[in-house]
């Protein structure tokens, strides 16, 4: 049965976001009435886009109520979504969905830098909006923490729209779904919108990244894109299981660690030393690299203190790890930093590059430096250190041409 | 009917504001009065006492001796901006005095003053001439007051007074520190707010000119940023100001991603640009972003070992510390916004109180403004063609004065840093609601979303070659953001003109209309 039913949000500090109330009746059509910051240039295109919308979710008779602070009109199309879907109770049209621009169909590579993933409360639209221009290696629209247990089926609209809608620039795409089950509907939502990266909270076994495998191939197809995974470890037990995690899949690209809650699961206090966490941390770090995937770090949570954050990155760093999570855009350069190579480590990665180079234009099999022979492991590491100093800015991306490095 | 008539930016503005016959627009440094400048009636010392005391009991037995009478122009002044306690006072007592049809000629207006919106309502005040903020806004904006808004910049208020085209009767100046004689300054006491300079023109051309203070000092008060000898009277108050509100929240840099991003960008610019070198200047207001661009370039200048000539404010702690870190030898500063820049104006010979006059006079020979190298400005709309408006917002609905803004503009390198979008309404749009500042003298806009160019400035353009910089056209940045928040449908206005804007020299280059029902 149909009932009254709400989404979105209307407070006075709310910003680029809506509230949709639906009253379903029997007759009468659809009774509108619109309220909103942004009448007097989109009052008309409000009011078009509603009745659209009411139509395209065979939504006939009802009285809709808006509210609306600067929504653009994907969110504004998700809230709707949302109320209708709540209201009667998903027996709705389907179909009704932002056109995909071209800045949603964005690749990524296995191989790619993920120094820096932003989180982004996926029921937040304020957030995500701009996230791309801040530059992250990745950006996370989070189904998970950062959203209340009532809003799951809100942000689950609300993120198929926006990674429909927005550019992400050249951030890696990233959904942290929840914990399955829920998270096998979240797939369902998001996995057709080109998502690079699902992120699987509280993993502890091999078997959930399996299960979400076979989801992602049951909704693109045997054929259809590649959906890479990203397995969060926060127990005790996944912990001790991180290299079957890291394994489970040819898709896992990284490994990374959730504290707050490991913390808890061990029964410890987590502090700023961080020494009841050191084993689980080189833990993920050899797990991954037994896998030959990226171990990436936790978060930092405190935003304003950007030296505690260099510190950390810089620790975490020292223990291996590739990337770090970030909280606020703000951290992004900083972590960035963290990563970059060091000056004397470019001068080697440049000197061991020219030497592969030179062996490689000469046919020569081995590779040396000096009286040294080089590694091919060592070879695509000293690769890497300098495609991540042309990324960080330190060096340019013709330095063949001249000298190593600016600084 | 009001009359209008087609200026040279095409605007529709009106040749009669208030019963007096305006000049519309021309083109930037076209219009060139002759004649001579107005100037007060002559004084006689004989008139004043001999022993210097000028102190009155109250501000009504000052007015009443001034001679306030219905139908007069008086002024005030912003130095406290939302903390100022006087304005309103001058008009209750002018209440009491059954006095009607004021002309209320303030430097500024902020929110503190709505409570004037009685004497408005009452016919205490028939209009006022000067910037219309928040519920002085909405009501003039809803075509309440009796008589045409007029908005001019700093260096505009002081052209109009120049050159007669505003009379002040009576000047109220409200001043932190005073002697008996009305020798006055902004730099102690507990209303201390720094400099003056808003008040100059009014001490110089109004015929009778009130202090009021809240911190007599014996004769000399030092340094008189005001000179006593044109004062008529002195009157103590308890509280000419409240301190928190003086310093007002505007001094806090930004803390949103997105404006860092801005102001960052700005900075790199002004690198790329060239317009960082040895000996350089620019301006930055007290706005987030501005206070965050001020930060990366400082930064930036310290990575050179870059020092700056001059940096003109809206000072500012961030400032400050430029010039006692040795980063700029000289801050010419015409608005103090907060205690440290209130303190340095008081202790450091190199902070240097300046005015409107010096630094924006379009009667002067010359002014500081047009010296700049860079300035970095907000605005709430700009067009395609580099127009910008910095008073109303999209709905036609007055929310800001013009400040210093326009003479600005004259700078070598004009740009304005602005979100793309606020709140779905487009910043970037095909014609400005209000035109402020014509396109010609705006040189880049810097949004979150990159950096256009205006064409008429091919060296920019070539300067950003290989800079990494995202340079793109406005109209790429416009399709953009049209294409996230729908192209906006422009606003319904009424039809009458609600306001006058006008240009650094006095005529008018737009008009704001009442909004709609």
């Amino acid at each position: 049965m149909a009932r009254a039913a709400e989404a979105g949000r209307k407070a006075p500090d709310v910003r680029s976001d809506c509230w949709v109330r639906i009253v379903p009746a029997e007759s009468g059509g659809i009774d509108l009435a619109i309220k909103s910051k942004v009448e007097s240039m989109y009052g008309e295109s409000l009011r078009t886009s509603i009745l659209e919308g009411c139509e395209r979710l065979k939504i006939r008779n009802a009285a809709v109520q808006l509210e609306d602070a600067g929504a653009l009109p994907f969110v504004l199309m998700a809230r709707l979504e949302t109320a209708a879907r709540r209201a009667y109770e998903g027996k709705i049209g389907a179909g009704w969905l932002p056109e995909t621009q071209p800045g949603s169909r964005a690749r990524t590579t296995r191989e790619r830098f993920r120094r820096s993933r932003l989180y982004l409360p996926g029921n937040e639209p304020k957030f995500l909006l701009n996230a791309g221009l801040h530059r992250p290696d990745g950006v996370i629209l989070d189904l998970e923490d950062s959203v209340a247990p009532a809003e799951k089926d809100a942000a689950r609209i609300l993120v198929r729209n926006a990674l429909r809608v927005i550019d992400f620039g050249d951030a890696e795409r990233m959904v942290r779904i929840n914990p399955l089950p829920l998270g096998l509907d979240d797939l369902e939502a998001v996995v057709p919108e080109n998502v690079h990266v699902i992120l699987i909270p509280k993993c502890e076994s091999a078997e959930t990244l399996r299960e979400v495998d076979a989801k992602v191939r049951s909704i693109l197809g045997a054929n259809g894109a590649r959906v890479f995974l990203m397995p969060i470890v926060e127990t005790a037990l996944g912990i001790l299981r991180a290299q079957e995690i890291a394994a489970a899949s040819p898709n896992v690209i990284a490994l990374t660690i959730g504290l707050e809650d490991y913390t808890a699961d061990i029964g410890a206090q987590r502090t700023a030393e961080g020494r009841e966490s050191f084993f689980a941390r080189s833990m993920i770090v050899a797990a991954a690299r037994a896998a030959g995937v990226a171990p990436i770090d936790t978060v930092f949570s405190d935003v304003a203190d950007e030296a505690g954050l260099l510190a950390s990155v810089l620790e975490a760093k020292g223990l291996g790890f590739e990337g770090k999570g970030c909280i606020h855009p703000n951290q992004i350069r900083v972590i960035h930093e963290g990563f970059a190579p060091t000056a004397d480590e470019i001068a080697k990665a440049t000197r061991i590059v020219r030497a592969f180079e030179d062996a490689q234009a000469r046919g020569l099999g081995v590779v040396s430096l000096g009286s040294k022979m080089i590694d091919p492991p060592v070879v695509k590491r000293a690769l890497r250190t300098v495609d991540l100093a042309i990324r960080s800015g330190q060096m340019e991306e013709g330095w063949r041409g001249g000298d190593d490095a600016k600084a | 009917m009001q009359k209008l008539e087609r200026n040279a930016a095409g605007r529709m503005v009106p040749v009669e504001v208030n019963g007096e016959k305006a000049v519309p627009y021309k083109g930037v440094a076209v219009y060139k009065p002759a004649g001579r400048r107005a100037a007060p009636p002559i004084a006689t010392c004989a008139d004043y006492p001999d022993d210097g005391n000028k102190v009155l009991p109250d501000l009504r037995t000052a007015l009443e001796k001034a001679g306030l009478r219905s139908g007069m122009t008086i002024s005030t002044h912003h130095h406290f901006r939302n903390g100022d306690l006087v304005a309103n006072r001058i008009f209750d007592v002018a209440a009491e005095m059954d006095v009607r049809d004021l002309r209320w000629v303030p430097s500024a207006s902020f929110p503190c003053h709505a409570p004037n919106i009685r004497h408005l309502e009452s016919g205490v005040i028939h209009h006022i001439e000067g910037s219309m903020n928040g519920p002085l806004g909405d009501y003039t904006s809803e075509g309440k007051m009796r008589g045409m808004a007029v908005l001019r910049s700093h260096g505009g208020r002081y052209q109009a007074i120049q050159d007669g085209e505003v009379h002040i009767d009576i000047a109220v100046v409200a001043a932190p520190e005073t002697d008996p004689f009305g020798n006055c300054n902004g730099l102690h006491g507990p209303s201390a707010c720094g400099g003056l300079g808003f008040a100059v023109a009014d001490a110089e051309y109004a015929d009778r000119v009130i202090v009021v203070t809240d911190n007599l000092v014996p004769f000399p008060c030092v340094p008189w940023q005001i000179s006593g000898n044109r004062v008529d009277s002195v009157v103590v108050v308890d509280k000419i100001g409240d301190p928190a509100q003086i310093v007002s929240g505007t001094t806090q840099i930004t803390r949103s991603p997105d404006r860092l991003l801005i102001a960052e960008m700005v900075a790199k610019f002004i690198d790329a640009a060239g317009i960082l070198r040895e000996g350089f200047s620019f301006q930055a207001g007290a706005g987030g972003t501005a206070l965050a661009f001020a930060l990366y370039l400082k930064n930036l200048m310290k990575e050179r070992g870059i020092r700056a000539r001059f940096i003109r404010g809206g000072s500012t702690k961030y400032l400050v510390e430029m010039l006692e870190e040795g980063l700029t030898d000289y801050i010419l500063d015409g608005q103090t916004f907060d205690l440290f820049g209130v303190r340095s104006m008081g202790t450091n010979p190199r902070h240097v109180n300046t005015t409107p006059f010096t630094s924006y006079n379009y009667h002067g020979k010359g002014n500081f403004a047009s010296q700049i190298d860079a300035v970095v400005l907000g605005a709430t709309e700009v067009d395609v063609n580099y127009n910008a408006n910095v008073v109303t917002h999209s709905d036609g609905r007055l929310l800001h004065g013009i400040g210093g803004w326009q003479n600005c503009l004259f700078s070598k390198c004009t740009i304005l840093a602005v979100p793309a979008y606020r709140d779905r309404i487009p910043v970037i749009i095909d014609e400005v609601t209000t035109l402020c500042g014509p396109g010609e003298l705006i040189d880049v806009i810097v949004t979150e979303r990159g950096i256009a160019i205006n064409p008429r400035r091919g060296d920019l353009l070539a300067a950003m070659k290989g800079s990494g910089l995202p340079i793109r056209t406005i109209g790429e940045i416009q399709a953009e953001v049209d294409r996230l928040c729908g192209k906006p449908s422009r606003p319904k206005s009424g039809e009458r003109v609600v306001a006058a804007i006008k240009w650094v020299d006095g005529t008018v280059i737009d008009a704001v209309r009442q909004v709609a029902h």
